[in-house]
């Protein structure tokens, strides 16, 4: 039973003013408060983001884990103004609820290029942001956005908490509030008496909280240190429970299997050869595939592998090359965003022209698609490792045919995302199970091939470059892309949103990047299928970055210039912050003195998420094959809040871009995704992972996110390594297809 | 038929099907859920457990063919008494999602019992069976060697 169960489950003390989710303080006061949906019934919730009981204190996040670590910066800043100790405090998911909308989130979907927007224009996102947020209910973990979006309100919720307890002390004591501190956890009076806030936070919890500031900087003693994250050591003790490992009593085990071509029809099936399997115990039918419940999750599986199904045709073109076919046919309409339009149409010099072509990929987070689920007296209880809990709730209740107030979401660890778990198709599928079963709680849990050939992919795109270079610099960078549009996509399936107009998600990572080209001009192109695609790390800057950095680097070489003095010539005018990290990398990597025979270096830089990372790459010939030998990253999200989990999320996007660079490829046959597992569509190894080293600047005005914005940079860098390398240049990938690598 | 496991120094009565994969008897007979469920194809080593002291990835070995003790991520180590290598994970801050720690931990055990002071190529030849998503490669590198030393120490 998850933290949470009992500090929701039923009403206890209930929490004191109303709190608008860590809104009702200072700057971010609003008009109509969401109730403090915390409700303990052991302990106080001073506000949405706090819980204190016996047992210390507990920081309830609004953010999930799938591995990034905000779980952790968010307690920090909580526990910041609160003077606790660090080891002391724990964390816990806060339950589906309004209050803990993200308005960092829609705030970075305004238009506009990051790195440029005026202070007005951040105005009215932020306004936007906490409006749209709070009525759309964007409880979302994702776009790197979780550290920007608590920023002010854990230090405000951490502060305002701080200053009630004193408040309480005081009362208590009949000392002036002005003469008592706090320090590990307790109030400390003049006289030296200490009372633990566990004692004073029933009292605590009836005071109107005042509005407090927070610390500033210079008075931090947490935040900017290295410190363990808080559920490291579960994780690595096994005791962490991700939500596969949800145990209830008399839980049964289930695993389905949908239409292998995607939203297809289950259109018969005989499920004869499942229940003949030991430990099968029922066949459902639950719309388009087919769910086995048995003893174990085993027996669930190879019942489902067993069950003879009768499947539809698939509602989008069934091969690859029938795919990007219609992706190509975009760029015959006419587009759908022009987001960079500068300068004139066409200068005067040398013309190079390219085609780049990447393809769709998976996500595959190691803990494979599942949820649990029990069907009672007309509610559900689900326990989902997911990014989006008011998204599951309303799909789940969809699922199990109630309504969404009716649906209790325990949101779990997970054992990473990357953007799949913002979906919801395992929660709802979890549902349909569930209802078939009332009062029997079920674990559905998805074959490593289900998950894989049943993901909403990474789109592939088509796009078109056209440079021109003369007396060494760029003077126009002409960008054409085709892909299918996300936005469109994602809006109805998550919100029950209709959205048209342009996709910022197919040319993100390639209209806003920080080079000053007298003629710039970015068009997206979207091709209409119902092919599912969705969110995958770094989103379009995880294509795009590819794109934009290879082909400037094409330009460099074109205008016979190094590739670290061209893009610096470009970004120092247009963004001193990005020339920094370019900077920073050009030392790291030494990049001035030149490598021995059989080595070469490649540099990319990409502005994504509101931070700029750049990074360096060293490959190695080693007997005809190449080694990736090193990596420099240089990042600056303005301040480094977390440290240490700043460089370990630097580390592994890095990693990931370069997986999906040498390896990540989805492709269709007959209408079924051709990979099935990780053999198929492999992530990079320890062998073949470079030594990294990564430096964090801090000269960014505005705070910027770091769990995505790592991955954009590693393929073109690696690319470009390689093209200094062989003089081959690589404008597909996998990379896999067209080098030999030693891995 | 019924099958007696020792797993983590207790013995088990199991009551399934021979067939039964080990870490599916280890997740869903017994509760252990330490141990994780990848690919189910012994190709990314989030199962990975001990067999009388040798790794193996527990998707591969059905429940009728297990030749000795069975050791888990559980026995390795607990919170309150953590295995040398699982101090050195802490220190170096290894994890991220964490998902597939528990069967990079069992591994690079199987490895130091072997060979007390790894190379790097040492590590990078054990290790890549283990898949780790979120790319915490540099930092297990970095853990192995620390563990390493300090279980070199010990000894001293």
């Amino acid at each position: 039973m998850s933290r949470l169960g009992t500090i929701t489950r039923r009403s206890f003390l209930v929490a004191s003013a109303a709190i608008a989710g860590g809104v009702a303080f200072g700057i971010y006061k609003v008009r109509q408060p969401i109730p403090n949906p915390l409700d303990p019934d052991q302990g106080s919730a001073l506000n949405a983001f706090l819980v204190i009981d016996q047992d210390g204190v507990t920081a309830i996040s609004g953010r999930a884990d799938m591995g990034q670590g905000a779980q952790s910066t968010l307690a920090m800043l909580i526990a910041e103004e609160l003077d606790v100790d660090w080891q002391s405090v724990r964390v816990a998911h806060g339950p589906a609820s309004a209050a803990y909308y993200n308005a960092a989130m829609l705030e970075a979907a305004m238009p506009g290029a990051e790195y440029n927007k005026s202070s007005w224009m951040r105005t009215v996102g932020e306004v936007v942001g906490n409006a749209g947020g709070k009525l759309l209910g964007t409880q979302i973990t994702g776009g790197s956005t979780s550290v920007k979006d608590g920023f002010e309100k854990m230090r405000l919720a951490g502060a305002s908490a701080r200053e009630t307890l004193k408040r309480a002390a005081a009362d208590r004591l009949g000392v002036d509030v002005a003469r008592l501190t706090t320090e590990a956890g307790a109030v400390i009076a003049p006289d030296g008496t200490s009372l633990p806030y566990a004692e004073l936070a029933e009292a605590a919890a009836r005071i109107e909280p005042p509005q407090v500031e927070p610390r500033p900087r210079a008075r931090w003693r947490l935040l900017g240190t290295d410190q363990p994250r808080r559920d490291m050591q579960a994780k690595i003790t096994g005791t962490q429970a991700y939500g596969i490992d949800t145990r209830l009593p008399g839980m049964k085990f289930a695993s389905l299997r949908m239409n292998p071509r995607l939203g297809g029809a289950l259109r018969g099936f005989d499920p004869a050869p499942a229940l003949a399997i030991p430990g099968v115990e029922q066949v459902l039918d639950i719309d388009g595939g087919i769910a086995v419940v048995a003893r174990n999750s085993w027996a669930a599986m190879q019942g489902a592998q067993a069950v003879d199904c009768d499947w539809g045709p698939a509602p989008y073109p069934d091969t690859t090359e029938a795919i990007f076919a219609q992706i190509e046919a975009a760029f015959e309409d006419s587009p759908n965003s022009t987001m960079r339009d500068e300068g004139p149409e066409t200068q005067d010099g040398d013309e190079i022209t390219a085609e780049y072509r990447l393809p769709y990929l998976a996500h595959a987070p190691l803990e494979p698609m599942n949820a649990t689920a029990l069907f009672e007296d007309g509610r559900l209880t689900l326990w989902s490792p997911n990014q989006s809990p008011l998204v599951q709730q309303r799909t789940a209740a969809r699922g199990a045919g109630i309504e969404p107030e009716q649906v209790t979401v325990h949101t779990t660890a997970m054992g990473g995302a990357f953007g799949r778990r913002g979906e919801s198709d395992y929660s709802e599928l979890a549902a349909r199970v569930a209802r078939q079963m009332p009062g029997v709680p079920v674990q559905v849990t998805w074959s490593r091939e289900e998950d894989m050939t049943h993901d909403f992919y990474r789109p592939g795109v088509i796009a078109r470059l056209r440079g021109v270079v003369s007396d060494g610099t760029a003077r126009q960078f002409d960008a054409q892309i085709a892909g299918q549009g996300m936005t469109a996509q994602v809006a109805p399936r998550l919100f029950g949103l209709p959205v048209a107009g342009p996709d910022r998600a197919l040319v993100e990572g390639l209209f806003d990047q920080p080079y000053a080209i007298p003629s710039y001009r970015v068009r997206g192109y979207t091709a209409d299928m119902d092919f599912p695609v969705s969110f995958w790390r770094s989103v379009g800057a995880s294509h795009n970055g590819f794109i934009h950095e290879s082909f400037i680097d094409e330009m460099a070489h074109a205008a016979g210039r190094d590739p670290m003095d061209f893009r610096l010539d470009l970004v120092r005018p247009e963004s001193a912050v990005a020339a920094g990290v370019l900077e920073a990398v050009r030392a790291m990597s030494n990049w001035d003195n030149a490598r021995a025979e059989g080595r070469a270096l490649g540099v990319a830089m990409v502005w994504s998420f509101g931070t700029p990372v750049a990074q360096v790459i060293e490959v190695e010939d080693q007997d005809g094959a190449i080694r990736v030998a090193r990596a420099w990253i240089a990042c600056d999200p303005g301040i480094a809040l977390d440290p240490q989990n700043l460089r370990a999320q630097m580390e592994g996007g890095l990693i990931f871009g370069l997986s999906a660079a040498l390896h990540g490829q989805i492709t269709v046959s007959d209408g079924m995704v051709d990979q099935w597992n990780f053999p198929d569509t492999d992530g990079l190894r320890i062998s073949g992972a470079p030594r990294i080293e990564v430096q964090v600047l801090e000269t960014n005005p505005h705070l910027g996110g770091i769990g995505e914005p790592g991955t954009p940079p590693a393929a073109p860098a690696l690319a470009n390594a390689i093209f200094a390398l062989t003089g081959t240049r690589a404008r597909e990938l996998p990379l896999d297809r067209q080098f030999d690598f030693v891995l | 038929m019924a099958t007696t496991l020792t797993i983590n120094g207790t013995d088990h009565r199991i009551d399934a099907p021979e067939d039964t994969p080990l870490l599916w008897v280890l997740r869903d007979e017994l509760g252990m859920t330490g141990t994780k469920f990848g690919c189910g194809v012994g190709s990314c080593g989030a199962c990975t457990v001990h067999i009388d002291g040798e790794a193996m990835r527990s998707c591969q070995v059905a429940l009728g063919d297990v030749w000795g003790d069975v050791t888990t991520i559980e026995g390795l180590g607990t919170p309150d008494a953590m295995h040398a290598l699982q101090a050195a994970w802490l220190r170096n801050q290894v994890a991220q999602c964490g998902y597939c720690q528990s069967g990079q931990i069992m591994q690079a055990a199987d490895l130091l019992s072997q060979n007390p002071d790894p190379s790097d190529a040492d590590i990078d030849l054990a290790m890549s069976g283990n898949l780790c998503r979120c790319g915490t490669y540099s930092r297990i590198r970095a853990a192995i060697h620390d563990a390493a030393a300090d279980l070199r120490e010990d000894v001293l």
